[in-house]
């Protein structure tokens, strides 16, 4: 069905459910055209597992543009392959070679179990967002947009962390498991703006204890999370967390 | 002609300023105590379903949500880039709620309801401040105010936006008051779940039976309403910019239990998408309406021109939008923007290897911003190319991303050489019937979102998916769901043993039971090639009556072979996406038979719905007002059998004109 002619080996991670042992299965691909995403070249291999009887390979996917952070696979021992600031759904072949072998893992952290295959969840997160990632206002409590003049710059940064498409690469490039540039960047977002001053301290605070509950390792700075994000959210704003939470910590009333 | 007896739209009385405001104050409402003994389920985490869901919880009342993702942050409101509009006239250019409903009609070529739309365009300032006090960080000016730019169809500069990534940050702020609802533990949230049917009890939506995609069991709930926030099926045509899990499922499920499906043919073809680049092709990519701001779009101006496109000079490019529509130039609508695309293709003009696309060229607009940033340096003898170097600079900050997606998926950098973009299947302007409450015609159940037809007529605007996303969710649901639930609270809890329960799961594991077992040769991926190869091919940008009678023809016989053929590898208890998918595939069949019937019924052009035989003879769609002035409601009755009902669409407030963009 497809025009093109690299041919390619592929070492898949199959694993069950959560609870069994997984393994590497080996698969040839024929007929790979270089202008396909990497997510199309698995739809042939998939197709082509289905009509050898084979049950396909599971991976999570849905926007296909980079965007909904469905996309989660681990190649060739990067998060999202070897592009810098790329997406697995927009990752295209002719960054491979016709005759490559490519490894294809699931994220790895004790944080994310594997539901299946190449699917993991990422549960954790949405808990992390829900102890204090949000501005609390109620519908219907807002004065007009425009009665807050926020400077440029700050409005610049906090969009540049709230970039943030929660995949889950960070966690998957850390030696440590940590979920740190995932959980700085909606600290820093919020932080940076007026809007979140006033929980400022128990949002740092809140976040830090559920991110830690979750099982996310710590932070030892080797950028990993910010060298290989999709998104390029800044490893500054690690700093900025640890510093909210410095100050939230010193003027704690116990949360 | 007068509007069938079972379809009420109950549109308040007075005029159109004052419906709202007056409705308002008289809806019924539940008192706090008994809110706390209501429940609604909310179908669909997108803007609709996560403002709807946070906001309703807020109110008090106990809320399940739902998502088939894996975390409702991912519904696809994410992927809306340009921007959402709003009636603020913040740049002083004579915008206002008259002229966004004005602007919403017209775009809508007069085939949606005005008292629906004026609500929408009353509402729409306050999804800003909303959206503002969540911490949305729109883009903003040097002063610290908002920033905003134009859309099609549309003479003011009224749109709100975050570069490229505007859904992405509505979507996030709406997120993140539902999941501080979660976390109150007053939202219990579902992800990984599908709706699989509609429960009813006595003629009213009593709750649904849901799958879980990881274990792959069917659950029971129950609710004193349930709202569909589930988004478009543009994914009926399989190529469409939709996600790849976007379905009908939850929509039409609601259809066959009863709910009406209305103006199921009006389907909004984007102008500017990435072409298609071979047979692999699983998805297409927007590229913004907002870089029609900036770009011009042109074709050679001789046939079968194959130079690249920055080679080809001046005055032998033909930009036909500003040729043809000189008053809006490259910012007309959506439809016009796309028929005129095809045209030129048609005619031999198109350009690529393909010969199906255009270009959307910036070179005007690199010079035009960096001879800006020039102005503010005072510098007065730059060359040329330090010129170009500053103005890329100034269109990376408002679209860089768009421009890295367009060089990722194409090879091709867009700094250097002009996009090439085509027309692709965007979003679904039909959708479930709803009255002026956003409720079904099943008691119980609301619709909203793209996922109801109400606001867009037959083509909707730029920016506006968001803003009517958000205006049903934040604003109108949780006032007009009082006027039904105020009728619940003796109801009391809703038991998951009623045998209507019992025997709706039993219809649904017995359908997913079939679709494994027939164990046929091909995919449903295969399948779903095939139907969305039909509706783009007969019932796509252009269709005529010859093309959709063997539309339909063709998509039964599709059917028939899907039920006896299909091939589901994997197991019933399981995580399975096949199966999930052949679930779709089988309903997008059903979908798109009622779609072409629906457009073999409206002898007429209108909006996006062309009927080759009804244009002008300039190639502009001609409607038909006098025998077409209405909204096609359809009831389910059996396998290949609607009853078409009619809803007359009333114009009191604003003249019927043909749409002109001249």
């Amino acid at each position: 069905m497809s025009a093109g002619n690299m041919r390619l080996t592929l070492k898949v991670w199959r694993q069950s459910n959560t609870d069994t042992q997984g393994g590497f299965e080996s698969y040839n691909l024929d007929g790979v055209s270089p202008d396909m995403s990497f997510l199309e070249m698995f739809d042939i291999l998939n197709e082509q597992l289905i009509e050898e009887n084979k049950e396909p390979v599971a991976f999570d996917h849905d926007c296909r543009e980079g965007i909904c952070g469905s996309c989660s696979m681990f190649i060739n021992g990067r998060p999202h392959g070897p592009l810098k600031g790329v997406t697995t759904c927009q990752l295209h072949m002719r960054s491979f070679q016709d005759g490559d072998t490519i490894t294809v893992e699931p994220w790895r952290a004790g944080a994310f179990p594997v539901i299946k295959d190449l699917v993991v969840d990422r549960d954790g997160f949405d808990r992390i967002i829900s102890a204090g990632g949000f501005v609390s206002v109620n519908t219907g409590n807002a004065q007009d947009a425009n009665s807050l003049p926020i400077p440029k710059e700050n409005a610049d940064d906090a969009f540049s962390a709230a970039a943030c498409i929660a995949c889950g690469a960070c966690v998957a490039a850390c030696k440590n498991a940590s979920a740190m540039l995932f959980v700085s960047a909606k600290i820093s977002q919020l932080a940076l703006l007026p809007q979140g001053q006033a929980e400022r301290n128990i949002r740092a605070e809140k976040m830090v204890a559920q991110m830690d509950a979750e099982g996310f390792g710590n932070c030892t700075n080797t950028h990993a999370c910010s060298a290989e994000c999709p998104k390029e959210i800044s490893f500054e704003n690690i700093a900025r967390m640890n510093r909210e939470y410095i100050g939230a910590k010193s003027s704690s009333k116990g949360v | 002609m007068a509007t069938s007896s079972r379809l009420d739209a109950r549109i308040p009385q007075g005029s159109l300023e004052d419906k709202w405001e007056k409705y308002k104050s008289t809806v019924p409402l539940v008192n706090p105590a008994n809110k706390r003994n209501i429940e609604v389920i909310v179908v669909g985490t997108g803007l609709a379903g996560a403002s709807a869901a946070a906001t309703l919880a807020e109110m008090g009342y106990k809320v399940k949500a739902f998502c088939f993702q894996d975390s409702p942050r991912r519904a696809h409101s994410i992927a809306a880039q340009g921007g959402i509009n709003a009636a603020k006239n913040y740049q002083n250019d004579g915008d206002s709620v008259h002229r966004l409903f004005y602007d919403t009609i017209k775009g809508g070529d007069y085939r949606s309801r005005e008292a629906n739309v004026h609500r929408l365009a009353e509402v729409s300032g306050n999804i800003i401040d909303q959206c503002v006090a969540q911490g949305v960080p729109f883009a903003r000016e040097y002063g610290g105010l908002l920033s905003n730019r134009s859309f099609g169809g549309v003479q003011v500069q009224r749109t709100f936006y975050a570069a490229g990534q505007t859904g992405q940050q509505l979507l996030l702020g709406a997120y993140s008051g539902l999941q501080r609802q979660v976390g109150m533990g007053t939202i219990t949230m579902y992800n990984r779940h599908e709706m699989l049917d509609v429960v009813k009890i006595d003629g009213k939506c009593r709750g649904i039976i849901a799958r879980n995609l990881v274990t792959g069991e069917l659950e029971r709930h129950s609710a004193h309403a349930v709202l569909l926030c589930t988004g478009g099926y543009g994914n009926v045509f399989y190529l469409s910019t939709n996600a790849m899990g976007s379905n009908v499922t939850a929509a039409w499920k609601a259809h066959k239990r009863g709910a009406f499906f209305a103006n199921p043919c009006f389907t909004q073809i984007h102008p500017t998408c990435i072409p298609v680049s071979g047979e692999h092709q699983s998805k297409l990519t927007l590229m913004s309406e907002s870089l029609r701001n900036d770009g011009r779009i042109w074709v050679p101006k001789k046939q079968n021109d194959t130079r690249p496109g920055n080679e080809i000079p001046e005055d032998e490019r033909d930009y036909y939008l500003e040729r043809r529509y000189p008053a809006f130039g490259n910012l007309v609508p959506r439809d016009i923007a796309s028929r005129a695309a095809k045209e030129r293709c048609d005619a031999g003009y198109g350009v690529g290897s393909s010969k199906l696309a255009v270009f959307l060229d910036f070179s005007a607009a690199f010079h035009r911003y960096g001879q800006g940033e020039a102005n503010k340096n005072n510098i007065t003898n730059a060359p040329e190319s330090q010129i170009l170097e500053w103005g890329k600079a100034v269109v990376k900050e408002k679209y860089g991303n768009l421009f890295d997606m367009y060089k990722q998926i194409t090879g091709e950098d867009p700094y250097e050489v002009p996009m090439r973009i085509y027309p692709a299947v965007h979003y679904t302007m039909g959708g479930l019937w709803v009255d002026y409450n956003l409720m079904t015609t099943v008691p119980g159940l609301y619709s909203l979102g793209e996922a109801n037809f109400s606001d867009h007529g037959a083509n909707r605007l730029g920016a506006s998916a968001l803003m009517q996303g958000l205006a049903d969710g934040y604003f109108v649901i949780p006032i007009t769901v009082g006027a039904y639930l105020a009728g619940e609270i003796r109801t009391g809890k809703i038991s998951t043993d009623h045998e209507a329960f019992v025997q709706t799961e039993k219809e649904v594991s017995d359908r997913i039971q079939k679709l494994i077992t027939i164990k046929g040769k091909t995919s449903p991926e295969v399948f779903h090639r095939r139907l969305g190869k039909i509706m783009w091919d007969k019932c796509g940008m252009a269709r005529n009556e010859e093309g959709l009678k063997e539309a339909i023809a063709e998509i039964r016989a599709l059917r028939e072979e899907f039920w006896t053929d299909v091939k589901v590898m994997g197991k019933i208890g399981d995580f399975n996406p096949e199966l999930d998918k052949a679930n779709r595939v089988a309903d997008f069949i059903e979908l798109g038979e009622l779609m072409c019937i629906d457009a073999l019924t409206r002898d007429e052009s209108c909006g996006g719905h062309f009927r080759e035989e009804f244009q002008t003879e300039e190639g502009e769609a001609l409607r038909d007002d006098e025998n077409f002035m209405f909204v096609s409601a359809w009831e389910h009755i059996a396998t290949e059998k609607w009853e078409l009902h009619k809803e007359d669409l009333v114009y009191d407030n604003i003249k019927i004109a043909q749409r002109s963009y001249k």
